[in-house]
């Protein structure tokens, strides 16, 4: 494949720049100007249409094939939540509107939106107030725990940990150390769940929370959660609750109820949002009693006229954290998601997640490794260890779906899981694509025995090769020079 | 997999050399196969104080990222600068050239909560698929 960098010829133009019409102004200072031209390719505008038309066809996405990225929550999303979006009503409004004064009479219609979408998140939550305005996932992970470190300052206690499990996102130690905490890490017990003695033993009255996913990344549902908060009560430290896995368990169990006290939602997953090129996501954080009055300003709140307007007034709150009121585009596209789904159709999303995450577990349990050998909720994680005794890496596995035609799963996390392969097939793919998949899974491992060569030189059927991953991290250089 | 009998290991997979009061720190050959090509090394700060089985050092390689943790308290004497420029020292020769700090050992008796070479072999065997 070549770069339009080398279809690049002497002299080809794809514009022609009219005469100005301005008067020229002074040159610049010469310190200013490059000593060069500019590397820029000389294409014709068809030449350029073609390359990049033939780039986007190689694009894979959840609307071109099937995407079990474990852990991502790669379901389809419908796409009246586009149009929705695009709704001029909605894109022509200036962001300063409702703070002007008799303009936010003209945004009423927005500011509903925000509403709205916060009193859904608290139902669906079990928590008595939401802020929509992080701006991703691991975003509202950092709004959650300065909001922990808020109500702990508010009470005078001296609070130094954060205990995370060892199966966690990499985002919660990382959120709880930019907050200010250092890290307990809890190992992984044979259920697939925190060590309880572990647990039991690090917790003293230091700790200022207790962070969980739930299901856990295991794809597990830790049945001993309500003991787990009990304890953490206990010693006034709270319990932070990492959204990104909700579509297993939306409908069914609301975080609020067994003892979380604040939860961050990811939009894009849950809620069916596009996960795009690194965003823009939503990560919105409810909250019980304990933490609402250290919410982020501004509010958008509902007066008795039944008008809608933000407001900046809570002494208590931990500031602004985003400007203007979070990636709106995004929150307008999961309110229209549940309106249309209502609780019915939501509460079929985590039933339909867990099924087939189960189905497919059960079809490829034995032939592959599942170190944590329980139901599972929405994903589940195998290993690739048997398929090593033949020199076979989960890398390898993965790089073959590739070549036929599907997303890998993704492949070395959770870290306690050797050659870790973790599958979230979601609640949008039918049957008959969930048994391709699993006959494909199958093929790799037949092969890993009888041609364990044609795993390890896949991919053969994408556009490059397999690619240097060490070489990559190593040297990287993201600029193409001649 | 390679054990060399003259060092100590951690349940994490860290080797420690005790000579005198120093220690030489690095992972071991079955902690770099399982992590992959190493791709970056952090090396502490030399003068830092470590306590045992507290963060000394992050490995980052084209699986994860992964902290490498003090097998015995004491200062950081001395670290691998050429690890900045070749990570890869780390898969190639884990008991030699990648070698990752030196650490003044405060308290020789801690080397009570390590294995020797041949518990470390039989502690390796034991691990399934879980890490």
């Amino acid at each position: 494949m070549r770069l339009i960098f080398e279809k690049s010829v002497k002299g080809r133009k794809g514009i022609k720049l009219p005469d100005s019409d301005v008067p020229r102004a002074a040159d610049l200072d010469s310190k200013y100007l490059r000593k060069e031209p500019a590397l820029l390719p000389e294409v014709s505008e068809l030449d350029l249409v073609r390359h990049f038309t033939r780039l986007s066809r190689m694009n894979y996405s959840v609307d071109t094939n099937y995407y079990p990225l474990g852990s991502c929550t790669m379901k389809y999303n419908p796409k009246f939540t586009e149009d929705v979006a695009r709704l001029p009503g909605f894109t022509e409004l200036h962001p300063l509107m409702p703070q002007i004064g008799s303009a936010s009479s003209l945004v009423q219609g927005a500011l509903e939106v925000l509403y709205g979408l916060e009193q859904i998140l608290a139902e669906i939550t079990g928590m008595k107030e939401v802020t929509t305005e992080p701006l991703a996932g691991a975003h509202g992970e950092l709004t959650g725990v300065m909001l922990i470190a808020a109500y702990h300052k508010s009470k005078g206690n001296k609070k130094k940990y954060v205990i995370v499990p060892d199966s966690s996102h990499g985002t919660n130690p990382a959120s709880a150390a930019i907050a200010g905490y250092e890290l307990i890490s809890i190992p992984t017990a044979d259920d697939g769940c925190m060590d309880m003695e572990v647990y039991k033993s690090k917790l003293t009255d230091e700790v200022a929370a207790v962070m969980l996913t739930c299901p856990n990344t295991l794809g597990i549902f830790n049945t001993k959660i309500q003991e787990v908060a009990d304890l953490a009560h206990q010693v006034d430290a709270l319990m932070y609750y990492d959204g990104a896995n909700l579509n297993g368990m939306i409908g069914k169990c609301r975080p609020g109820d067994i003892g979380f006290d604040v939860a961050h939602l990811n939009l894009h997953k849950t809620f069916s949002t596009p996960h795009g090129g690194g965003g823009p996501g939503a990560g919105p954080v409810g909250v019980n009693n304990k933490l609402a009055e250290f919410l982020p300003v501004p509010k958008v709140v509902k007066k008795k006229d039944g008008t809608f307007a933000l407001d900046e007034n809570k002494p208590r709150s931990i500031g602004r954290i985003a400007p203007f009121y979070g990636n709106y585009g995004v929150i307008l596209k999961a309110y229209a998601y549940t309106l249309l789904l209502g609780k019915d159709g939501l509460i079929k999303v985590g039933e339909g997640a867990v099924l087939n995450a189960n189905y497919c577990l059960a079809r490829l349990k034995g032939v592959y490794s599942l170190p944590y050998d329980r139901i599972c909720m929405h994903e589940f994680v195998l290993s690739a260890s048997k398929q090593l005794k033949h020199g076979v890496h989960a890398l390898d596995i993965a790089k073959f779906l590739m070549d036929k035609g599907i997303h890998p799963p993704t492949v070395y996390f959770p870290l306690i899981v050797k050659e870790a392969m973790m599958v979230e097939p979601t609640e949008t793919e039918s049957k008959e694509t969930l048994d391709l998949f699993i006959k494909i899974m199958l093929e790799a491992a037949g092969l890993a025995e009888s041609d364990p060569e044609a795993l390890k030189s896949a991919p053969a059927e994408m556009p490059v090769s397999r690619l240097d991953e060490a070489k990559a991290a190593r040297e990287l250089n993201c600029s193409y020079t001649c | 997999m390679n054990i060399p009998d003259d060092l100590l290991y951690t349940k994490e997979h860290e080797w420690v050399l005790i000579e005198g009061n120093k220690g030489k720190v690095g992972i071991s050959d079955f902690a770099q196969s399982q992590l992959g090509d190493v791709t970056y090394v952090e090396v502490p700060e030399v003068g830092r104080e470590v306590k045992q089985s507290e963060g000394l050092a992050t490995i980052d390689s084209v699986k994860a990222a992964s902290d490498i943790y003090a097998p015995m308290s004491g200062k950081v004497t001395e670290v691998n600068g050429s690890l900045e420029s070749a990570p890869e020292a780390v898969n190639k020769s884990p008991y030699a050239e990648g070698w990752i700090a030196v650490i003044e050992i405060k308290d020789e008796s801690e080397k009570n909560n390590l294995m020797d070479s041949k518990k470390y072999a039989e502690y390796v065997k034991t691990l399934g698929d879980h890490e």
